[in-house]
């Protein structure tokens, strides 16, 4: 392989944290790189099934670019797609089984989600551009951090939306009986999936007005 | 460049260890999940009858309660009995059943495209010297499937209690069907007039006090989960509907 020689060098290798902690902030792939917004949408109506999905994808995310990375220099070119696709699949299917046989109550929550892992942008975006050019730890390290920059949107959504939907946070009430008394009513649009986009919305607003760097010109 | 052979071979021997993997994990796995979707379906029978359970205590609590599982035919007659872990009659057990896959059969029997009968399992509870009989429900909400399980006090007619369950429907609207608070509702309603007729117990959109259904046949409907509520009226009135034929023998007698 012609490009074999470039994917050796170690242009990443002192650069970890940047590595684990720029998909929280600048690099976030929800609100910077705008990938996986559907699941984002569908589970964050409570905290728990947002906490246990984020977990999920920063297990598939970190194992993959770990196996794919692995393996970057053996993968034929003509089917590398495939190659990371069954890797993908193969690795959710697992985490799916084992929730479903462990946490069997919030796999009924998250339900396709799970499954749909598999088309996250996220895992496939970070093995094309990262995982098939870097050497496998500093890729686990980079699905680590992209996992968890997904996982922290979700669990801030799903803060949100639950707090405000649902008056609980993590299924323990928060708000008082007694506001409800006094004619508080929880905002149904909360639970319903765009209220994830305004939400998502807002974050983005306040994270570019805070970094000018990510700002457009125009 | 990778020759067609190192591709093929490559594709090949990565397939074959991948469902490897997953064929190992899914056998490991299995039992514990079957697990789950028993202690599931055991939860949701004990909790229409108001035993709470948790996963630890489910099935120790149900061999407690459920004393008798009964399944019958269209005609009322008992196909099997099974009680306090023996069969009494018949060869299959009521918990055994699958009530939507019943359903299936219902339907194509009275279509005439097959002969086969359904046949519908009833639990029977004893709780605190009163006997209850628990009937599983199935039906279709707004996106999906709806269940829940009814429990009858021993004069066969009034609710000790209801719960329902849902794939999908629409949080906030159809999934309250879910919530203690709907679920209350069907407390004490009855299910035959005093004529003694069946009528079930219906969800009436707009509220039963302004409706001409009587209060003991009826319950709220939810705001905004119009079809859902319609689907737990439906699903109500096909599945108890099947009882009715046994329920009037077993009184009578």
């Amino acid at each position: 392989m012609s490009t074999a020689k470039a994917e050796r060098e170690p242009f990443f290798s002192a650069k970890t944290k940047k590595l684990l902690l720029g998909p929280l902030n600048k690099e976030n792939p929800i609100t910077v790189q705008i990938l996986g917004i559907c699941s984002a949408l569908a589970i964050t109506v409570k905290l728990e099934p947002a906490v246990v999905m984020s977990i999920s994808v920063i297990a598939v995310t970190a194992m993959s670019n770990l196996i794919i990375s692995t393996l970057r220099n053996t993968i034929p070119q003509r089917i590398r797609i495939i190659v990371q696709l069954v890797v993908i699949a193969a690795l959710v299917i697992l985490v799916d089984q084992v929730l479903k046989a462990y946490m069997y109550d919030v796999s009924k929550q998250l339900s396709v989600f799970v499954g749909l892992i598999i088309t996250n942008c996220i895992i496939m975006g970070r093995l094309e551009a990262f995982a098939m050019a870097n050497k496998p730890v500093d890729s686990f390290i980079d699905g680590i951090g992209n996992g968890l920059g997904y996982g922290l949107i979700l669990i801030v959504v799903a803060f949100f939306r639950e707090l405000l939907g649902s008056g609980t946070l993590y299924g323990f009430r928060v708000i008082p009986e007694s506001f409800y008394e006094f004619g508080y009513v929880d905002n149904g649009l909360m639970i319903l999936p765009p209220a994830a986009l305004i939400v998502v919305g807002i974050i983005i607003w306040v994270q570019r007005s805070k970094n000018p760097d990510l700002q457009e010109d125009n | 460049m990778y020759s067609n052979a190192y591709i093929f071979k490559y594709a090949s021997i990565m397939v074959i260890l991948v469902a490897a993997i997953l064929s190992a994990a899914a056998l490991l796995l299995q039992p514990a999940q079957e697990r789950n979707v028993k202690i599931e379906k055991i939860q949701d029978i004990l909790r229409s009858a108001h035993i709470p359970s948790t996963t630890a205590n489910a099935e120790e609590l149900y061999k407690k309660h459920i004393t008798r599982e009964v399944l019958i035919n269209e005609q009322g007659e008992e196909l099997s009995v099974y009680s306090n872990g023996s069969f009494e009659k018949g060869d299959t057990r009521a918990f055994d059943v699958d009530v939507k896959a019943q359903l299936k059969v219902k339907k194509e029997y009275l279509a005439g495209k097959s002969t086969v009968q359904p046949v519908y399992p009833l639990f029977v509870c004893q709780k605190d010297g009163d006997t209850l009989y628990i009937i599983p429900m199935y039906g279709t909400g707004l996106w999906g499937p709806i269940w829940g399980n009814i429990a009858l006090k021993d004069d066969l007619n009034t609710v000790e209690g209801a719960t329902y369950g849902h794939k999908g429907e629409t949080p906030g609207l159809g999934a309250e069907i879910s919530t203690k608070e709907f679920e209350d509702e069907f407390l004490n309603k009855t299910i035959f007039n005093n004529n003694g007729e069946f009528v079930s117990i219906a969800v009436v959109k707009g509220g039963v006090a302004s409706s001409n259904i009587d209060a003991t046949h009826g319950v709220d409907a939810i705001s905004g989960g119009t079809i859902t509520s319609n689907g737990v009226s439906d699903m109500i009135k096909n599945s108890i509907g099947n009882y009715v034929a046994y329920f009037k023998k077993i009184k009578t007698i």
